[in-house]
């Protein structure tokens, strides 16, 4: 290809463009987190004044992990994110495989009852799940927080499809071999939807990392925060807020999953395409 | 009977995840239309049925219907915004351009960050006169805006936000669709002196049309659920300029424990929801046949 | 899971000991970033100490908000706190939820006067209501201004003596506000951030008004003197051209006074310590300026005392406050986080003087305790707040005239209140 088009890119002033907008979008989209890191290794006095002679120091750091219980907060929500995606990939592949492999009066019906769930998702009946868990005793525990995702209906869908992909012929193979369901499940099934597991892992694990609504209104204490509900309790102040400590615990609470999907960028995107959600 | 069989162990593979589903899903949906025909429990009063009066509160609650407006102006900004800056941003970053490992980075990175955390960097950015959104503009000569602050910018402010940390992860999906774009379709259209943008359009973008629908559903979602840097940045405020649906009904529900008037708020978000899924259904069922 | 589990563990301990020890649990919310938790910790560890047979656990749960949902939620999950420190105006919400005890059922005569009636009068105003003690002040604070002296005197005005009257402040604020050669402001007169219904309940005591009734069920809104106030508010940007224009934020109004954004800044007497560690330039302190009168709010939080514990755990609570409240621990937690000392007798101790003397501007704070009026404090508080504070930003924003926007905010105040008139 690039011998073929290389004499004309010498020229192109549309190539030109394209790399003076590429970039420009680039600066302006990472300018707000390039500010986040130059305060938060800067003084506060610098906060507004931008000097590139500006002392370095690691003292936000040490004020945020000292002020707050981030380790907990850590720990709380590496606790969810695990829970949660471990749960959702068993049970999910069960119904999925169910409804990729089973002929059974309603199915269609139940199936879209699971769709449902793309639109009308936790994060919106928050009113009436938050009663349940009262009722359930369940309140300011990290399970509440995972409970109402656990039933992933985007799980259970985009797994449905890469099971239909299976050929029968397979499966026949293994039931003449004696394989019971569920054997087949996971020893055919599950190893062919590795990329699609990953890249739906990856989504639900950054959705319940950053996520903040729910978590916020079902816990009420420290070893139950996560770390986008302790940051914002931490954030919020009776006097003046400080950026640059601010900005520090932020880095603080995003920093494993930044750098984590920094270098498992390409992946990232290849699982994608493996996996067929485009 | 081996069908009776099989339907058996269908259920038990179904049972647990749809258990799971009609507990926190279908059953809260019904139980908070029933709940929207009764009044909150306070400590001293019991929940008494109150017929339609909840609804008749909505009705005329200026603030509900300025949430609503609201909402629409932000899903009108936000999912057109969001989709056209991913597909830039794949298309530039699938072209060989110089640093792009850099570049997609720079897009990507945003959608890793919790929204509730860069809200507090954005609301630094829209200070008046000391924000760096403000420098910017003052090197233009533009006087200070209080950009948050004032009822006329604050739900742009806000959207503003919601795009930029979302577009970089549509991107994703994009990238993906290109990739599958075969390079000799490419190769064909470079010897033919095919230009860029005829490309885009009678190639490209019908070959990434379904994930066009895909994105387009999960922006409707979003913009529905994503209220995260509202209780940073402004409150819903000010006077309700910025205040969202679900915002609203977290503010309802558990800043004012007005779980009644909270229901029936849900119920009308479930009923915009259901329409909208109903209409992408439709969509999407397009799409399945396409593949 | 976890957290059933520690719960759990924390169960068996508890069997265990509870023969020889009374357990309280006492909810508190600090603002993180001051050193308000470590103080709180040790003052609990101290009184363990020294009193053997009772175990205190305090559990910081967030801000004033969160604490309260978290006292209500476990309240109603029949796990009620024994003791908490929750924001003042609160008091009708717990009292209409039903979850507090008055103090006057546990205290002697002579410890309702001594010990009760020795609190400032001021602090009171919130914590009594058809004729009981609900409330015990702890962490209480009031609104000051602070002044950069630097740019007084740039603006060839005594750095020394702040505006003591809303005209002396809107002559000295156009003085202060500085413009380039283009006309864009690089230094504004002065700045009242009017997010929540704190600071103008400032303007409103100033101008001669009240905010809200002792009994809860009435809100001031639609008066002369809270439509004076908040169009004077609206007129520092919108005639006088001294203050930027829109809601401006409350957080980041110590950042605009340090970067000299603002001369003149109006917050709570909390960020005494902060202002004094980051101001890069000699400030003063003083009370908010009076129109009609001086006058200001009271602000922060009061212990109250949670029903469903056993007599013996509030017996134990009230000893554990009258403790906390005693001279040297009041002195130790004042300095330490710039609260206002809720007692007379506080500010007579060797400690508290030393600080005075240090730090001259800290009975700024309390000699204004004599002109406070009443937190705004309702039934349903939060929503009669929001259908203010909306009002207050519409106004500033040009929408609505005063008088059109209080009439608004006083009419959705009544529909809300008249539930609570019988």
């Amino acid at each position: 290809m690039s011998s073929i088009v290389a004499p004309v890119r010498a020229f192109d002033p549309d190539r030109a463009l394209i790399h003076l907008g590429a970039w420009t979008l680039a600066i302006l989209w990472i300018l707000p987190l390039a500010y986040a890191v130059w305060t938060a290794f800067h003084p506060s006095a610098y906060e507004t004044r931008f000097d590139l002679f500006a002392p370095l120091t690691l003292e936000n750091f040490i004020r945020a992990w000292n002020a707050a219980p981030f380790g907990r907060y850590y720990v709380n929500t590496i606790l969810l994110v695990t829970m949660i995606l471990a749960v959702q990939l068993v049970l999910c592949s069960l119904a999925a495989f169910a409804f990729a492999r089973f002929e059974f009066p309603g199915r269609n019906l139940l199936f879209a009852l699971v769709l449902v769930q793309l639109m009308v998702m936790p994060d919106i009946l928050i009113v009436r799940n938050y009663a349940t868990m009262a009722r359930l005793g369940l309140l300011d525990s990290i399970l509440a927080i995972g409970l109402p995702y656990f039933a992933s209906g985007f799980a259970i869908f985009l797994l449905r499809q890469t099971f239909k992909t299976v050929p029968r012929e397979l499966d026949e193979a293994a039931r003449v071999e004696g394989c019971s369901w569920l054997g087949l499940l996971r020893r055919v099934y599950v190893p062919l939807a590795r990329p699609t597991m990953l890249a739906f892992g990856l989504v639900s694990v950054s959705h319940h990392w950053n996520n903040f609504l729910w978590p916020l209104i079902v816990t009420s204490s420290v070893e139950t925060r996560p770390l986008t509900v302790g940051l914002s309790i931490f954030a919020t102040t009776d006097s003046g807020t400080e950026w640059s400590i601010i900005n520090a615990a932020t880095l603080i609470t995003s920093g494993p999953l930044l750098i984590g999907f920094l270098i498992f960028q390409r992946q990232f995107v290849q699982s994608f395409m493996r996996a067929g959600i485009k | 009977m081996t069908v009776r069989r099989d339907w058996l162990t269908a259920l038990a593979f179904l049972a647990p995840a749809l258990a799971l589903l009609f507990t926190f899903t279908h059953y809260p949906a019904i139980q908070t239309l029933i709940d929207s025909f009764w009044s909150t429990p306070r400590g001293r009063r019991a929940a008494v049925f109150v017929g339609s009066d909840n609804y008749a509160r909505l009705m005329q609650d200026p603030v509900f219907l300025r949430a609503m407006v609201n909402n629409a102006i932000y899903a009108a900004i936000t999912i057109p915004a969001s989709i056209i800056l991913a597909l830039v941003m794949a298309l530039f970053v699938e072209g060989r351009i110089r640093g792009r490992a850099l570049v997609r980075m720079s897009y990507f990175t945003p959608t890793m960050l919790p929204l509730i955390a860069v809200a507090n960097i954005w609301l630094f950015f829209y200070l008046p006169g000391f924000g760096l959104f403000e420098q910017i503009r003052s090197a233009f000569g533009l006087s200070p805006r209080n950009w948050v602050g004032s009822p006329e910018t604050a739900l742009y402010g806000v959207s503003m936000v919601t795009v930029w940390s979302q577009a970089g992860f549509f991107m994703i999906f994009y990238l993906a669709a290109l990739n599958t774009i075969p390079p000799s379709l490419r190769e064909a259209a470079a010897i033919e002196g095919c230009r860029r943008w005829t490309f885009f359009r009678r190639v490209i973008w019908p070959l990434i049309m379904p994930t066009t629908l895909f994105v387009s559903v999960n922006a409707t979602i979003n913009a529905f659920r994503t209220v995260d840097h509202i209780f940073v940045m402004t409150q819903g405020g000010p006077n309700n300029a910025s205040m969202l649906l679900l915002y609203y009904i977290y503010e309802q529900g558990f800043r004012f424990w007005d779980t009644a008037y909270a229901a029936t708020l849900t119920v009308v978000m479930v009923a915009i929801l259901s329409v909208v899924g109903i209409g992408q259904f439709f969509l999407l069922d397009r799409r399945v046949h396409y593949r | 899971m976890l957290r059933t589990f520690a719960a759990s563990a924390a169960l068996a301990l508890g069997l265990s000991s509870a023969a020889q020890a009374v357990e309280l649990e006492f909810y508190f919310p600090v603002a993180i970033g001051g050193p308000a938790t470590q103080i709180i910790d040790e003052l609990v560890a101290d009184y363990m100490a020294t009193t053997p047979g009772v175990k205190i656990t305090a559990i910081y749960a967030g801000n004033y908000p969160d604490t309260l949902s978290r006292a209500i939620t476990a309240s109603r999950g029949g796990r009620p706190p024994q003791l908490a420190i929750l924001d003042a105006p609160d008091l009708f919400t717990l009292l209409d939820e039903d979850l507090i005890l008055p103090w006057d059922d546990f205290l002697s005569a002579e410890e309702m006067e001594t010990w009760v009636g020795g609190f400032f009068p001021a602090f009171m105003q919130n914590s009594q209501t058809a004729g009981k003690t609900w409330g015990i002040p702890f962490q209480r604070s009031t609104p000051v201004i602070f002044w950069n002296k630097d740019a007084f005197a740039a603006a060839g005005l005594d750095p020394e003596v702040g505006p003591a009257t809303w005209d002396e402040m809107v002559e000295m604020a156009k003085k202060l506000t500085l413009r380039d050669a283009s006309g864009k402001v690089t230094q504004w007169g002065v700045r009242i951030p009017a997010q929540s219904v704190w600071l103008p309940s400032g303007l409103v005591a100033a101008n001669g008004g009240e905010m809200s009734s002792e009994d809860g069920t009435q809100a001031y809104f639609n008066t002369p003197e809270t439509i004076g106030a908040i169009d004077f508010l609206a007129a520092l940007s919108r005639d006088h051209g001294v203050m930027e224009p829109g809601v401006l934020d409350w957080g980041a109004t110590p950042r605009a006074f340090f970067d000299g954004q603002a001369a003149i800044i109006w917050t709570t007497t909390g960020n005494l310590t902060n202002i004094r560690k980051n101001a890069p330039f000699p400030f003063g302190v003083g009370m908010l300026p009076a129109n009609v009168r001086r006058g200001a709010p009271t602000g922060g939080g009061n212990f109250y005392l949670f029903r469903g514990a056993s007599d013996e755990q509030l017996a134990e609570a009230v000893k554990f406050v009258q403790w906390a409240t005693a001279p040297e621990q009041a002195a130790k937690w004042s300095i330490a986080t710039g609260y206002v000392a809720p007692r007379p007798e506080v500010w007579e101790t060797e400690v508290m003087k030393d600080y005075v003397r240090e730090v001259p501007g800290a009975v700024v704070a309390r000699d204004q305790l004599q002109y406070t009026i009443r937190q705004f404090s309702t039934y349903d508080v939060l929503q009669v707040s929001k259908a203010f504070n909306d009002n207050v930003a519409a106004v500033i924003a040009g929408e609505k005239t005063a008088a059109q926007a209080m009439a608004d905010a006083q009419a959705t105040a009544d529909a809300i209140l008249a539930a609570y008139r019988k």
